[in-house]
């Protein structure tokens, strides 16, 4: 009976199972990449990224109607833009970060609502806000993974500049001219796996995936490998129970993910070694040195 | 002038942001394997100055040499750059000081994590390797940095305030290994603001107030008349200044 209500909307329904294999996708691409914001403290950075792809992906929708390429070049462009000129504003200007994120964030988000309502219908708005997770067809999976692929391979590639660039950029400047290459490498990481999530979760949810599970993973784990491997287990299992309560119960499928994550992590914040219950509980007795 | 010898030649060198300069018209020439404490107050350029030497900081005015050799520089930034929350353990980040060797892709062989070790002994941190280094204390990331850098095995070490905030004990180690370093022949320059440990230890001084105020043995330098005069440059900032005509400005 359980196994059924688990199995049986994957084993019977085609789009069920493109859904898995989207979710799958993302959460080893995405997910990594997200522990890499979270630990660059850049999680709001993230999120402000992710609405400004809306602009740039509704031009592409403005112009070419539901296009993967057109949405998929235009997201990808605004997200770049976005990424570079956040962090002119707040080297020339004397607003913070903080400042110039939310007003990009706020401007981005009213002219992508604008420019869809210029020509589209409510149905298109809402695809684009929150992704069609459950329509994907196989130029959008492909797109996913092909986003995912390149993903784990620069990773591996600018692994060990990256992990310096987080946590010691000033020794990485001077033994080595590839921190401009990790800072603007991972940018661009960052943006791509946004456009990939805002083809199944939207530009909204697209960052949820990413954050969700990567903070849930710290509150557990303290090496950084074990981090990433268990923010990708979180991630999936959320795309797997999102996808199943939003076949069972019929509630969006791009929400009840990033909701699957966010329990994940609710859960975690009160009860990991890192959270807040989590020293309380621990009743061991304390060491001699 | 003899410049063989020299490891660091800075030239008529001015350094600053927004075209107000934090090192103005600096001269000096450091001899290779000399031991320098750079003293001066807050706003002196002392940090400025090793920007620069890094590369960081592309200079208003002047120029200066470099003559590390292969093994280059070696910078240990103030500890405040440096994120402990981080998930890293020690290990890891002090085997870093083998980038030169390393780079990006390879990992340790046995004999250079053997060196990582050694490293670690050296500054005292054995038994630490599997650490975060979120869970050490100031002194104890202290002597992690020391041991990375001396991994790098640079020829010419910068120091920017290697003990601020750092307990006596831990002190006199490093200390020690800084002397341990400049009796190998390394060249080393140490921002420091404890007077008393700069006459203990270090043969010459640099003492900057964004200009040089003196060079030269640490004796004749740290002089009260010097200390006053350096107090008094440090303090003066004027926003609306004019534009600088001294003949070293308008000659080069």
């Amino acid at each position: 009976m359980i196994a059924e209500a688990l199995f049986a909307p994957f084993a019977d329904f085609e789009f069920m199972r493109r859904a898995l294999a989207g979710c799958l996708a993302l959460a080893l691409g995405a997910t990594p990449v997200g522990v890499f914001l979270l630990l660059r403290r850049m999680s709001l950075m993230g999120d402000a990224m992710a609405h400004a792809i809306l602009p740039g992906a509704a031009l592409g929708y403005l112009a070419f109607g539901l296009s993967l390429g057109a949405m998929t070049v235009g997201g990808i462009v605004a997200g770049l833009v976005v990424a570079l000129a956040a962090g002119l504003v707040a080297r020339s200007s004397i607003l913070k970060e903080d400042a110039s994120l939310a007003a990009f964030y706020l401007l981005s988000i009213a002219t992508g609502v604008m420019i869809v309502s210029l020509r589209g219908r409510n149905l298109d708005l809402l695809h684009v806000l929150f992704g069609s997770v459950l329509a994907l067809d196989d130029a959008s999976l492909l797109l996913i993974s092909a986003i995912s692929t390149a993903t784990l391979a620069a990773l591996a590639l600018l692994y060990r500049p990256l992990v310096l660039e987080c946590f010691d950029a000033a020794f990485l400047r001077g033994v080595s001219a590839s921190s401009p290459i990790a800072h603007y490498g991972f940018l661009v990481l960052v943006v791509l796996n946004l456009v990939a999530g805002f083809h199944a979760l939207g530009t909204l949810m697209a960052v949820g995936i990413m954050i969700l599970p990567s903070a849930a993973a710290r509150l557990w784990v303290k090496r950084l490998p074990a981090m990433l491997g268990l923010a990708v287990l979180i991630a999936f299992i959320s795309g797997v129970g999102g996808l199943l309560a939003s076949f069972h119960a019929d509630v969006p499928a791009g929400p009840a993910i990033i909701l699957a994550a966010g329990i994940v992590y609710v859960l975690s914040l009160i009860l990991a070694p890192g959270g807040m219950l989590g020293a309380r509980l621990d009743r061991r007795p304390h060491l001699e040195s | 002038m003899n410049t063989h010898d020299a490891i660091l030649e800075l030239d008529n060198l001015t350094l600053g942001y927004d075209r107000h300069p934090a090192i103005h018209h600096l001269r000096c020439r450091i001899a290779r394997g000399a031991l320098v404490a750079i003293v001066g107050p807050n706003g002196a350029g002392k940090s400025t100055l090793f920007k620069a030497l890094t590369g960081e900081l592309q200079p208003l005015q002047g120029h200066f040499r470099v003559n590390a050799g292969k093994e280059g520089i070696a910078y240990l930034p103030q500890q405040s750059e440096l994120d402990r929350s981080f998930p890293v353990s020690v290990f890891d980040m002090v085997s870093m000081g083998l980038w030169r060797e390393i780079g990006a892709f390879r990992g340790l062989s046995r004999s250079q994590a053997e060196r990582v070790r050694t490293a670690l002994a050296a500054v005292g941190l054995s038994g630490f390797e599997a650490r975060q280094i979120g869970t050490l204390s100031g002194g104890q990331l202290q002597r992690a940095r020391f041991a990375r850098m001396m991994l790098q095995d640079a020829n010419l070490l910068l120091l920017d305030e290697p003990f601020n905030a750092i307990d006596a004990r831990t002190i006199e180690d490093l200390v020690a290994l800084i002397l341990q370093w400049h009796a190998e022949g390394r060249t080393i320059l140490a921002v420091l603001h404890d007077l008393t440990l700069v006459r203990h230890h270090f043969p010459e001084t640099l003492l900057l107030a964004r200009e040089c105020v003196g060079f030269g043995p640490t004796d004749e330098i740290l002089t009260p008349e010097h200390l006053a005069t350096a107090r008094r440059l440090a303090g003066e900032f004027d926003a609306t200044a004019p534009v600088c005509h001294r003949p070293e400005a308008e000659a080069a």
